[in-house]
């Protein structure tokens, strides 16, 4: 929309922004919240800009104000938002919905929930540009028509066609970014767009994007918590913390160099350095399990076969749908298998739950993804740690107290926590009374559902690092359920990979982890972003080679 | 402790008049119930501060002992309700299979039809004595609480906690208990406000219809029945018993309404 | 067969079973009650003889199926048998009182559902500011208050201090259209009063509830004004939930027309009602069950056909 020959002024350029939110608290007067302080960073045309932070940083708020837009009564209070040389954050609605898709557009984390479930995508996608008058319908059409098609969606003549239900998770998220980009606007504001995708199918989507981006030569606000996603698709990098600047720089010093602690601590998340054990005698034996949901013809799991040594960690890995999470259903007993066999400290597991010894229960613990649904939020900690003590082994009054205390140290946590409920407690401290009502009933064995795919990257660090030393000390053996693979590297001495309800790949990690792969294990392992520059570019070249090579 | 709203400090305070009324209302009443200590209608006097009935007795008696009857009647209704419902709520949503299957679909069915209708048929068959409309109100309002119950129990059992003490080997009545109840308790007394109110509104409702409290005994809607005639004469004395319903009703409103907003943002509620 | 008419028709058929299972809850569900009929006509100080008399006259010495069949049948031949009090054919007296009462609760009926619409819109445009509180403030005082309060309050004001309109409701055969209208003013505000805020509520909650979507977000951030949004894109996702308010609110009106007849002595079903149950005439007293029990049943099935209808997951599967 500007004149090229001139030099080029930034596009946005935000100047100590304050945004702040009235929270009202049931019972007290309403108090004011400031959700980012003094902030700027500017995003020259063509540039991709990353905002990068854990929750509460504030940077989906910095990136919607871009569109000078306040998610449920956020402010934008303070300093400039500059956008193609004017100020937006005093802008009146008429001249925002003005710029409101025509200058900035926006692509949301969720596009399931973000699309109008009662209209075609077609019509949603040119819904902006024929608002704003920027193109006729047949022009706007064939250019969505040709955004599917660089997007890499099947069928683009008559994808448009189809209603949001019907098409997956994957496409939807690459139709949300066609709708972006239909009006031809200067900046794209990416929230999150693969964060609720398998890791198979993230790669594509940050593929499609980040070459959309290149063509088009829209700028763009990319917004993750994931600096080894942002690192492939942003020329610059800013770092929030608590509402607030840590860094900023190009994506290669942030990555390569980064100056600041914090920012130090997000590069080296997960490089925990976890040597295999040598193999040992199994506390958990699982042969030929078969299973299926009650009313359903339907195998989720079939033919699964998978020992894991005592004291050491089994990591099952595998995307949604795998069958991983039902596995572990199917030990702890609340899905008897329909065949097979499950061998637990040298007894055999009864298949459904009822009919387990009181010891079997014990000695098999759980911790789940959600540590919020897995306290009752009426009980406090020392009653949610106590009660598998005087279940398990009638302890009472002080001599109960006393072990809930030495559980709590054992997970880091002081004395205080005692009497507090879960509410009061922030998501690593909530995992971790889990982790304590776990190790409370003394078991051989603690089944760890995604325990770490809630919580922010340096908060999971924790807990793994807290499950590994605790391992060390009480020889606890783990069947580590999880989706992500860096965190298997952290934490496992075997692995298994599953597929649609088999074990694709089993063995020692550096077995499984050594190549030659089999073809799906290839396509997860290449599939998760990795901590530098140009990976994304790597990874293409190497599979084009390869399918080259068939 | 935090402040009490206004409207709330309100609703307590009449509320709990009603029931102060209700409970000593033999104590506080100038006449006797039924005495006949002046004309038909008389307007209000120093001695008659409301005036007098339709057949010459105190209509502040009348409505003193009316506050007993309807806020007795609907007591009783109401405990009935709640524990028939909940009981059987809890009792389906941690049974499950055929004993939900058969309780669900029988609330359903009495469901389908309107309360007030189903119960003017059933009284057409029935005696109509205070135990029986209490029986009645009772049995047939508590299909609501089974629904409310039973589903908030639903959310509750499949909560991971719930599920970690089925892991752990706990009883049933552990479950129930400990786990499902507490978190299901705000929810509940909420409605318990909701149902009294009803059951208010439905006695009322039965009384001035001529199907609810029988003479010479009245509650409220017994009371606007028997002086309703006069309202077409400009004479007001079927308002009174008309208002206190309503003003019962509001004030009971606004300590449920508190009360809803109170438990939900408790230490271990939802939120902080 | 497309799944939309699968789950119409599925709908429908469920909505047969669950009369059938009303009309045997209202027949059986009486003769489980301890007691008959003719003994609970005649009261406890009835002779042996004459309660005999009545039990032959009944047919309530017939066995207890064949009655209900035959009662079913006749019911759904527009045979309901005749009152006991008076001896009259129950479909005869039932038929011109159902049209009163419809009457009655159609102009209810039209005047309340645009307004609650309207106004149930206004309440969530000015979500949180003074327009929705006053309405909600008034939604507490309306379900406060039962339907024969609101009847004499509004009689007393509207009829006998200020004389704007006649306090009885008579309408009668061969009255004009006009003059039959301006009758039933006083119950049809009464009417209007008792659904109004609540159905206000219930459709501020539901586009509420469709206003907080994502994709309203994304349309507010396509630079669409509000209204377009609201026209766009909330309304296409609203219809099923408000239709269900309106017809849930319907159901209700047809309860509160029993008792609001009553105040107004309306000679419509409502009152016919009533009038049998202190005569404890239980025939007359079934047949207007059931006639209520159908409509109930009939508008809640019409909102789910309608839901069914706006889904698009259903009308455009995978």
């Amino acid at each position: 929309m500007l004149d090229s020959a001139k030099p080029k002024p930034a596009l946005l350029e935000i100047k100590n922004l304050r945004i702040e939110a009235t929270s009202y608290p049931p019972g007290e007067p309403p108090r004011k919240v400031v959700l980012v302080d003094d902030v700027s960073v500017s995003v020259e045309q063509g540039k991709v800009l990353g905002l990068i932070g854990e929750s509460g940083a504030g940077k989906s708020t910095i990136g919607l104000s871009a569109m000078s837009f306040g998610r449920g009564g956020v402010q934008l209070s303070g300093g400039q938002v500059m956008l193609n040389g004017r100020d937006i954050r005093t802008a009146g609605p008429s001249d925002l919905r003005a710029l409101r898709g025509r200058e900035v557009t926006y692509v949301a984390q969720s596009a399931a929930a973000a699309f109008n479930p009662a209209k075609r995508l077609m019509e949603q996608v040119i819904e902006t540009s024929l608002h704003h008058k920027l193109m006729s319908r047949a022009e706007a059409e064939a250019r969505a028509v040709e955004l599917f098609r660089k997007l890499g969606l099947p069928n683009p003549e008559t994808f448009g066609t189809r209603y949001p239900h019907q098409v997956s998770g994957g496409q939807l998220q690459r139709a949300m970014t066609a709708m972006a980009l239909c009006p031809k606007p200067d900046l794209v504001i990416f929230d999150e767009p693969t964060t609720a995708l398998d890791v198979t199918t993230q790669i594509d989507v940050l593929v499609a994007i980040k070459a959309a981006i290149r063509d088009t030569g829209v700028a763009a606000l990319y917004i993750t918590h994931d600096l080894a996603v942002v690192a492939q698709v942003a020329d610059h990098i800013l770092v929030l913390r608590g509402g607030k600047k840590v860094e900023y720089g190009t994506t290669d010093q942030i990555i390569n160099t980064p100056q600041q602690a914090y920012t130090q601590a997000l590069v080296s998340v997960r490089s925990i350095d976890h040597i295999e054990k040598a193999d040992a005698a199994p506390v958990l034996s699982v042969a030929n399990i078969t299973a299926r949901y009650k009313g359903t013809t339907f195998d989720v799991l079939k033919n699964v076969t998978v020992d894991l040594p005592a004291g050491q960690t089994l990591a099952v890995v595998g995307e949604s749908g795998s069958g991983k999470s039902t596995l572990a259903r199917v030990i702890t007993g609340l899905l008897p298998a329909a065949q097979g066999r499950i061998t637990f400290a040298g007894r055999t597991l009864s298949p459904d739950l009822a009919s387990r010894s009181k010891d079997d229960l014990r000695e098999l613990q759980m911790i789940y993804q959600m540590a919020d649904t897995a306290m009752n939020p009426r009980q406090t900690v020392g009653t949610i740690i106590g009660r598998p003590l005087e279940f398990y082994f009638g302890l009472k009054g002080a001599a109960k107290r006393a072990r809930i205390q030495e559980l709590l140290d054992e997970i880091e946590m002081g004395a205080g926590f005692i009497d507090r409920y879960p509410a009061e407690l922030s998501g690593g401290q909530k995992q971790r009374v889990c982790i304590a009502r776990a190790l409370a009933a003394k078991p051989k064995l603690i089944i760890c559902d995604e325990v770490t795919s809630a919580l922010d990257p340096l908060v999971a660090d924790g807990i793994l690092k807290l499950l590994l030393s605790l391992q060390a000390r009480e020889g606890v053996a783990y069947l580590f359920i999880t989706h992500d693979l860096a965190t298997v590297k952290a934490i496992a001495d075997k692995i298994a990979v599953m597929y649609r309800g088999q074990v694709v790949r089993y063995g020692s990690k550096t077995d499984v982890l050594t190549p030659p792969f089999d073809d799906y294990t290839d396509l997860l392992l290449s599939s998760v972003p990795e901590m530098k520059l140009g990976w994304l570019e790597e990874v293409l070249a190497s599979r084009k080679m390869e399918s080259g090579g068939n | 402790m935090r402040r009490i709203p206004i409207s709330a400090l309100i609703g307590l305070i009449l509320t709990g008049g009603f029931f102060f009324v209700a409970i000593f209302a033999q104590l506080i009443a100038p006449y006797r119930m039924d005495e006949l200590v002046g004309g038909v209608w008389d307007p209000i006097s120093a001695t008659h501060w409301l005036g007098t009935d339709s057949i010459g007795r105190d209509l502040l008696t009348r409505m003193i002992y009316g506050a007993q009857v309807t806020i007795f009647v609907a007591t009783c209704a109401t405990i009935l309700s709640f524990v028939t419902g909940s009981v059987l709520g809890f009792i389906a949503a941690t049974a499950g299979g055929w004993v939900d299957q058969a309780l669900s679909r029988l609330v359903d069915l009495v469901m389908a039809i309107p309360t007030l209708i189903l119960s003017l048929v059933i009284l057409t068959a029935l005696d109509v004595t205070m135990i029986n409309l209490i029986l009645v109100m009772g049995f047939l309002d508590s299909t609501r609480v089974f629904r409310l119950s039973r589903a908030v129990a639903v959310d509750i059992t499949v909560m991971d906690y719930v599920e970690a003490a089925r892991l752990r080997g706990e009883k049933q009545g552990w479950i129930i208990f400990s786990e499902v109840l507490p978190n299901a308790l705000s929810p509940l007394v909420a409605e318990l406000g909701l149902r009294f109110i009803f059951a208010v509104l439905f006695i009322s409702t039965l009384s001035f219809l001529g199907l609810g409290v029988q003479p010479p005994l009245a509650d409220w809607g017994g009371l606007v029945k028997e002086n309703s005639a006069g309202l077409v004469y400009g004479i007001p004395a079927a308002l009174a018993p008309a208002i206190a319903i309503a003003a019962l009703a509001i004030s009971v409103n606004l300590v449920a309404d508190w009360v809803l907003s109170r438990t939900t943002s408790l230490k271990g509620g939802r939120g902080a | 067969m497309h799944p939309v008419i699968k789950l119409v028709v599925q709908r429908l058929a469920l909505g047969l079973l669950l009369m059938l299972a009303v009309s045997a809850l209202i027949f059986f569900g009486v003769e489980a009650l301890p007691g008959d009929a003719a003994q609970a006509m005649l009261g406890q100080s009835a002779t042996p003889e004459a309660l005999a008399n009545l039990r032959e006259k009944m047919g309530l010495n017939e066995p207890m199926l064949w009655r209900y069949g035959h009662w079913l049948f006749g019911f759904m031949t527009g045979d309901m048998g005749v009152a006991l009090t008076n001896g009259e054919s129950i479909a005869k007296a039932v038929g011109g009182r159902l049209g009163n009462t419809l009457f009655l609760a159609f102009w209810a009926a039209l005047i309340s559902v645009p307004l609650a619409i309207t106004l149930g819109l206004v309440a969530a445009r000015y979500n949180g500011r003074w327009p929705d509180r006053l309405i909600s403030g008034i939604t507490l005082a309306t379900i406060s208050l039962p339907e024969f309060v609101a009847g004499y309050l509004v009689l007393y004001i509207l009829a006998v201090k200020l004389h704007w309109f006649p306090a009885m409701s008579m309408v009668f055969p061969g009255m004009g259209v006009f003059e039959r209208l301006s009758a039933i003013i006083l119950p049809v505000i009464v009417l209007v009063m008792v659904v109004l805020a609540h159905m206000m509520r219930m459709t501020r909650a539901a586009i509420l509830n469709v206003m907080q979507s994502a994709y309203i977000e994304t349309a507010e951030l396509k630079g669409l004004s509000p209204l377009t949004v609201i026209w766009r894109h909330a309304f296409p996702n609203a219809i099923a939930p408000v239709v269900n308010v309106v017809m849930l609110n319907l159901a209700y009106l047809v309860v509160g027309v029993v008792v609001v007849e009553v105040v107004f002595v309306y000679p419509g079903m409502g009152q016919y009602l009533v009038d049998h149950v202190t005569k404890r005439d239980l025939p007359v007293v079934q047949a207007c069950g059931m006639i209520f029990a159908a409509v109930y049943i009939g508008l809640n099935i019409f909102a789910d056909v309608v839901s069914i209808l706006a889904n698009p997951r259903l009308r455009h599967p995978k």
